[in-house]
């Protein structure tokens, strides 16, 4: 009853700072016009230069299928192997970023770190461990670990922070150490999100390992990268459909996969 | 001394919860600790085996003849006296994806080396301990079922051969029936008498139904606002003994001490809505 009150009889300071924050965002996004450049206007004017590109791209040219399949499976590659390292570190990150496992002063420093991985893009990563590690799909793998370990050990941390606490007590009251309070009370909470985020992770990073490679880190991006420099559309046509059905197939597996865990 | 606790205070954000506590309980007894929500008696139970520690200006807290805690801070080896104590919770506590055949077994963590129960690898022995904890509790048959799936008499009774497998010398039970209903609550009470009776464990269990520990506990601990007010043989409690000391208000004893879960849950019910009314 109160509540629907409080609905029918708004009292003026929540209807004051409502219209303040609706005048707030029309004055975030008048302010990135500016800085966007955006001249919608464009879309329309050059709507010709479009049509004809568009033209360019059918019909796609699949006659180098057999190099994009390889290529593709080895961005899959990747893939798989910048996940499942990230995965293994972000066990003991994650669990050092929770409140309620590690003390302030070593979670604070932990979770410091891990927002820097995330901050910093794939693409950057990729760019500075070519130099490091030289052109090719081993400097896409470390790229798509050190993000997603970033990534992962944060939402690995915000399930251990969520687990209810009564169990791992009673763990606890049988003498044991806080590495079997972890094992025995806290893992068993917390897998079924684990999985369900370290496969979802999968999905984005075929994603995003399609792109590591226009900086040279290997995989399809590289071939991506040559023929759309070389002009060649229709090939880039056939390489953009066989990208967006291997995508769509792994997010479709991983997405039954992730349903399983729950 | 089983267990052994001399002036142990606890205050909670400036409210004490226990004041100035002192109790001996010897090898083999089987004490009731009653006394209505907030008394403390759950508090002073947790102190038992460090899962809380007191105030830091005095008391101390010795099970089996080892410290656990001393003017707030727990003992080194407080995880040794732990691995010889069991503890039962009001809520079971066990972990609901695990098979109740693991949460049995999760007993002998205290007494394993670390890459055994890290790898899960129990031994044949340990195994067997747990399959007739199991039995002897009366649900060997559910042993291979996750704990999620179990009623809450026979989480409960998980929970109690967990303590079992752990050999535990002593026993806290910490409102073990307050969630059961009353023929799950008779069964759990008469295998915890059974088990103080042929193992001969101390067992320490809180209650909040007079009737339960006046049944089956020989001595019986009363608390009243974080004070013990009353300890001693429970058969020299009488209704108007425990009117006395808890006044009419908290128990209502007028049918002759014939307490029933209901009126005790309505009651307790009742004084914790005329708390909050306080506040």
């Amino acid at each position: 009853m109160a509540g629907a009150l409080q609905h029918t009889l708004p009292n003026h300071r929540q209807a004051l700072s409502k219209s303040l924050f609706y005048a707030g965002l029309l004055a975030l996004l008048a302010w990135s016009w500016e800085g966007a450049e955006m001249r919608p206007m464009a879309l329309v004017s050059d709507a010709g230069n479009m049509g004809t590109f568009l033209k360019d791209f059918f019909p796609p040219n699949f006659h180098d299928w057999r190099y994009y399949l390889k290529e593709m499976a080895v961005t899959l590659q990747i893939a798989v192997w910048g996940t499942a390292l990230a995965v293994v570190a972000a066990i003991p990150l994650g669990l050092l970023c929770s409140a309620n496992i590690a003390p302030w002063w070593l979670c604070q420093p932990v979770r410091r770190l891990m927002d820097s991985f995330r901050a910093i893009n794939e693409m950057v990563f990729a760019m500075l461990f070519v130099v490091v590690v030289g052109l090719g799909p081993f400097a896409g793998v470390l790229a798509l670990f050190v993000h997603t370990t970033g990534i992962l050990a944060k939402l690995f941390s915000e399930a251990v922070e969520a687990i209810d606490p009564r169990p791992v007590e009673g763990i606890r009251a049988t003498g044991a150490g806080i590495l079997e309070e972890i094992a025995y009370g806290v893992i068993p909470q917390v897998l079924p999100l684990w999985i369900s985020y370290s496969l979802y992770r999968f999905e984005s990073n075929v994603r995003s390992a399609t792109v590591v490679g226009m900086v040279g880190a290997g995989g399809i991006g590289v071939v991506l990268w040559e023929i759309i420099r070389g002009f060649y559309f229709a090939e880039t046509g056939a390489v953009m459909i066989i990208v967006v059905i291997t995508v769509s197939v792994i997010d479709i597996l991983s997405g039954r996969l992730r349903k399983l865990f729950f | 001394m089983a267990i052994k606790v001399a002036d142990l205070s606890k205050t909670f954000s400036g409210r004490p919860a226990l004041k100035r506590v002192s109790l001996d309980i010897a090898p083999g007894e089987m004490v009731a600790m009653i006394g209505a929500s907030g008394s403390g008696k759950s508090t002073l139970l947790r102190h038992f085996c460090g899962l809380e520690t007191g105030d830091t200006d005095a008391g101390e807290v010795e099970v089996l003849g080892r410290r656990v805690q001393r003017r707030g801070r727990l003992a080194a080896d407080v995880r040794r006296t732990r691995s010889r104590v069991g503890f039962i919770f009001q809520q079971f506590n066990l972990v609901a994806r695990l098979s109740v055949e693991t949460n049995v077994l999760a007993g002998c963590l205290g007494r394993m080396p670390i890459w055994r129960s890290l790898s899960g690898c129990f031994t044949a022995e340990q195994r067997d301990r747990a399959r007739a904890a199991l039995a002897r509790v009366g649900i060997a048959e559910q042993s291979r079922q996750r704990a999620s799936t179990l009623s809450g008499g026979q989480q409960q009774r998980a929970a109690i051969a967990r303590t079992l497998v752990q050999q535990a010398e002593v026993v806290l039970a910490d409102e073990p029936i307050a969630s059961l209903d009353p023929e799950s609550s008779r069964r759990i009470m008469e295998t915890l008498a059974r088990i103080n009776q042929e193992d001969g464990t101390t067992i320490v269990v809180s209650l909040h139904q007079v009737d339960f520990a006046l049944k089956y506990c020989p001595r019986t601990i009363a608390l009243k606002d974080g004070e013990i007010v009353y300890d001693g043989a429970s058969s020299a409690l009488t209704p108007a003994s425990l009117k006395a000391l808890y006044g009419a208000e908290a128990w209502d004893l007028d049918d002759g001490g014939d307490l029933t879960l209901g009126v005790n849950s309505f009651l307790g019910g009742h004084r914790l809505q005329a708390a909050t009314a306080a506040i």
